[in-house]
């Protein structure tokens, strides 16, 4: 193989698991060192900058960056991760002196924003400091799009969001509520430079087997939430049906369980395994006595006497081969499941008929608009999509990115910027060696295991419906867990030139991650390393020929737990520890650079 | 040295062997050596060897006296036996543990100090005896501990880090131990593990003396530039004569070898060494050609390495005593110590 290209952002970035799984690539490692200092402000704000609501995501992140989290390869359960995003949050002092502000003059650009979500209130976040006059435009009579209607007040506070989403309105931001957009095209005809669609996808699937229209007791999940939400349903049968076993779903069952039922039941069509809610979320719903049945796939509504009285279903049965892969399954039998209520979690649609279909925006097979993944531009100039209306159903943390992406290209757009001419990442690496064996960070391992989430009390988080039953970390687990974390930005950088191969750094290391040995092709060097190398999705870090012998030293990044011991039984410092920050670009990046200070930033 | 353990985390795909267990099972404490030292690496040879080998821990006893060597034994195999001895006084206390307890495997680890200037009394005394234990000197020309003064293992002309070059002949373990009739010698380099694990294996399961001179670089005060124990110059004038793979009894020999280049040798307990020779002129089982071959290299500034000779015929000190099988500590008080009585009886054998 040839010498690993350090120089790429991409290489370290690829090490820095979690920050690579989140797709506003927040710097976790980062911000969870300033919890652990104590530094709750500079957490939160370290969060802010990539992802904009650290309270509301706190609470409810998808969190692609727990599965990725490399301890979850080293033990079993990655670092909480999400939830001391909202340790940060809870234990944050008063930072709205720290938010950017708008300037006093407008650059003179417009720019509507359409959807009071997560997707627009990004972009505003990213747009109205520079300058811009940013409108949003809102169908419903308050903001937040489906973190406020969707997701229940037990999981995310309205007070969270509205102090999260205050501080952006607080931008000189434009709000519009009760202001649906009945016409794209009409829109466009004002006067604005760019504009952004930030809609979500906001039609709840439908499931037409007979029975559907035969009774009022039939609920479509998302609006089902919308309207509980806003108080119009106040109450639920005895018995719950939720079809599907999505994270919606898992929503829809428990507010279920918040307002007068008591036997719920969520209907599975396939096994455990090929569900799409995520696993805390199933534990979530079934720590509050909620059953999970599988393999039961709807047929039909059992209406009796104009009254839903059951629903039939078909017993199914599956084969699975050795991929994992699974067939669509046999009819084995039938069953009947009486209920009172039966709501629908089957998925979203997106649904544009408000927008136009001769005005430049092509859609395809399902109602989605074309949508270029970097630029966020449709095929109509100045006009931007982002979140669950750019490429269907996702969740917030993905509406977050786009948001920013948009941004970036709102802002070329209107200064008559090629958009596709974007800044690339940036590296920065220092090292954080202190002394001898000291280190700027905890290298120490901590075999502790992963902290248990405070519930509110069973009986007692059913008494209202707006009881949150996350407690949030006290300040002892948080710091527990905080010493969970690897510190994988904290890279180890290997200079081929001082090695005299001695052997100690592979010898010390814990993990066997380290080989020398003659180079070949990767892989050929797979089957000749300390310790089998079979996770392809994980880098080899080649070096140079080293001096003495001219063979090569090869690190396996898979499960190095970055204890520093490699570089610190290294007698020449030919292995460092240095602290990669990769350098992601945002639309204020964009800016003509003040005049270089002479004191360098402060780095962490 | 460092200040943190090594984490306990492993890597789940490493290898366990017949008793179950990981290399990381024999580890010690963290090493208090310098950052580099080549005594490391040979510590993780040892472990390297003990695991492959499947010793019970308990099987096993750690002997040494003092120097930088000395410490190491701390830094395996946690759960065994040891005793660090007086300086230079390893090969006595060894012998003594050795007559106690016969059915023990030994490593003595020792230095060029250790074995070849306070202790070289002893040393000589444990190969005549044929004591049977592993003996590993590890070679680097000075005297780290006391801030690099050279040993008596230092290469004429080999300079110091500071001050004259040294002009005394120096003592080499591998003649030394030749010239005594230990039965089973080797040297190797900390660097090269390939070499050493195996050799560290044939050691610890030969039946006599095995030594084992290692060069082990000082990486404070003897690896810079006109050293000639240092990691560059080792590597520059190492000669690899025989190397050897250790196959355990009752297991094939699987490895593929060109005929005439592979020489298999029964050891005592069943297990098979094969030797395979790099130098065709090498003879390795005459004493007196195996002298000359080496001092003829030696000359010309050649570092040999691999088993430079071996005899599986001689009898150890158990047999050349002529003691009984079971370890005399398992004796009971009366068999071990017969009394009074029967010491005058004895005596009045020989008046």
């Amino acid at each position: 193989m040839k010498p690993t290209d350090t120089s790429n952002p991409d290489y370290f970035h690829k090490v820095v698991d979690c920050q690579r799984g989140c797709p506003a690539h927040t710097d976790v490692p980062a911000y969870i060192r300033m919890i652990a200092q104590g530094e709750f402000s500079d957490a939160y704000m370290e969060n802010r900058k990539s992802n904009v609501f650290p309270g509301i995501l706190g609470r409810v992140c998808d969190r692609p960056c727990e599965p990725a989290c490399r301890r979850g390869r080293v033990e079993d359960k990655p670092v909480a991760i999400c939830r001391l995003k909202r340790v940060a949050a809870d234990h944050r002092d008063d930072i709205t002196a720290r938010l950017p502000k708008a300037p006093d003059t407008s650059n003179g650009k417009k720019v509507a924003l359409i959807g009071a979500g997560c997707a627009s209130l990004t972009v505003a976040n990213d747009l109205a400091p520079l300058g811009y006059e940013v409108t949003i435009f809102e169908a419903l009579q308050t903001t937040g799009g489906l973190m406020r209607t969707n997701i229940p007040q037990f999981r995310l506070p309205p007070k969270v969001l509205d102090e999260e989403i205050g501080y952006i309105l607080d931008m000189d931001v434009d709000l519009k509520l009760n202001h649906p957009i009945d016409s794209l095209k009409g829109l466009l005809d004002e006067k604005f430079d760019a504009v952004f669609v930030g809609t979500g996808a906001p039609r709840g699937k439908n499931l037409e087997i007979p029975g559907r229209y035969d009774s009022e007791n039939i609920h479509i999940g998302i609006d089902w939430l919308e309207s509980v939400a806003f108080e119009h349903t106040k109450s639920i049968g005895k018995r719950v049906l939720i079809i599907g076993v999505g994270n919606t779903a898992m929503d829809c069952c428990r507010t279920s369980l918040r307002i007068g039922a008591d036997d719920v039941k969520v209907m599975a069509r396939k096994p455990r395994g090929y569900f799409k809610a995520s696993d805390w979320e199933l534990e979530d719903a079934e720590e509050e006595n909620v059953e999970i049945l599988i393999n039961h796939s709807p047929k039909d509504f059992v209406i009796e006497n104009g009254r839903l009285v059951g629903m039939t279903f078909e017993m199914m049965e599956y084969n699975i081969d050795e991929n994992g892969r699974i067939d669509r399954g046999t009819v084995v039998g039938e069953k009947i499941i009486p209920c009172d209520d039966v709501v629908l979690a089957i998925g979203q649609d997106n649904a544009f008929p408000w927008v136009e279909r001769d005005i430049g925006i092509e859609f395809d097979e399902w109602d989605c608009p074309i949508v270029n993944e970097t630029t966020m531009m449709c095929g109509r100039d100045g006009v931007f999509f982002g979140g669950d209306s750019a490429f269907g159903p996702k969740n917030i943390i993905w509406a977050v990115e786009h948001g920013h992406q948009a941004a970036i290209s709102i802002h070329r757009y209107c200064q008559g910027e090629n958009i596709e001419d974007r800044l690339p990442d940036g590296l920065n690496l220092a090292s954080q060696k202190m002394g001898m064996h000291e280190w700027s960070f905890s290298n120490d391992y901590d075999a502790a295991s992963r902290r248990l989430m405070p519930h509110v009390d069973l009986k007692e988080r059913f008494k209202q419906i707006n009881i949150e039953v996350e407690l949030g970390f006290t300040a002892e687990q948080a710091v527990e867990e905080v010493e969970r974390c690897l510190n994988c930005d904290i890279q180890t950088v290997f200079t081929a030139d001082l090695c005299i191969e001695c052997d100690a750094c592979i010898d010390i290391c814990p993990v066997n991650c380290l080989t020398m040995t003659s180079n070949g092709d990767e892989d050929d060097l797979r089957t000749r390393l300390s310790a089998p190398a079979e996770n392809h999705e994980q880098d080899l870090y080649v070096s140079a020929e080293l001096p003495q012998t001219g063979r090569v030293m090869v690190k396996d990044e898979d499960l190095c737990v970055h204890c520093s011991l490699c570089a610190e039984r290294c007698p020449t410092g030919a292995w460092d520890m240095q602290k990669s920050t990769i350098k992601i670009p945002y639309a204020k990046d964009e800016l003509p650079k003040e005049t270089p200070r002479l004191v360098a930033e402060s780095g962490t | 040295m460092s200040f943190i353990a090594k984490p306990k985390i492993t890597h789940p795909g490493i290898p366990k062997n017949k008793l179950g267990l990981t290399a990381r099972d024999y580890e010690g404490t963290v090493s208090t050596l310098c950052a580099g030292c080549g005594h490391d690496s040979v510590t993780a040879a040892i472990v390297q060897a003990v695991f492959e080998l499947g010793i019970e821990p308990h099987m096993l006893a750690k002997m040494s006296g003092i120097g930088c060597s000395s410490k190491t034994p701390a830094y395996f195999v946690s759960q065994s036996h040891g005793f660090n001895s007086v300086h230079g006084r390893m090969p006595s206390v060894t012998t003594g543990a050795n007559a106690a307890n016969r059915d023990l495997m030994y490593v003595g680890v020792s230095g060029d100090g250790d074995s070849l200037s306070i202790g070289v009394g002893q040393f000589v005394h444990a190969i005549r005896r044929n004591l049977n234990m592993c003996y590993i000197i590890e070679n680097n020309g000075v005297y780290g501990l006391t801030k690099g003064q050279f040993s008596a293992s230092a290469d004429i002309g080999s300079k110091p880090k500071k001050g004259e070059p040294n002009n005394q002949e120096p003592i080499d373990p591998v003649s030394t131990a030749l010239s005594l009739g230990a039965t089973y010698i080797a040297r190797s380099f900390s660097g090269d593990k390939e070499q050493l694990v195996p050799l560290i294996k044939g050691a610890l399961m030969h039946r006599g003396f095995a030594l084992l001179d290692i060069v082990s670089p000082c990486v404070t005060f003897n690896d810079h530039e006109g050293s000639t124990k240092s990691y560059a110059h080792t590597r520059q004038f190492y000669h690899h004569v025989v190397d050897m793979d250790y196959v355990p009894p009752a297991e094939e020999i699987k490895a593929a070898y060109a005929e005439g280049d592979a020489m298999p040798i029964e050891m005592h307990d069943g297990s098979t060494i094969v030797l395979r020779k790099v130098d065709k002129d090498y003879d390795l089982t005459s004493r007196s050609s195996a002298f000359k071959f080496l001092r003829e290299r030696f000359n010309a500034g050649e570092i040999t390495t691999g088993l430079l000779y071996l005899d599986e015929s001689r009898a150890e000190m158990h047999e050349l005593m002529g003691n009984i099988d079971s370890p005399l500590s398992q004796l009971p008080l009366d068999g071990l110590h017969p009394g009074g009585k029967e010491l005058k009886k004895l005596q009045n054998r020989y008046r």
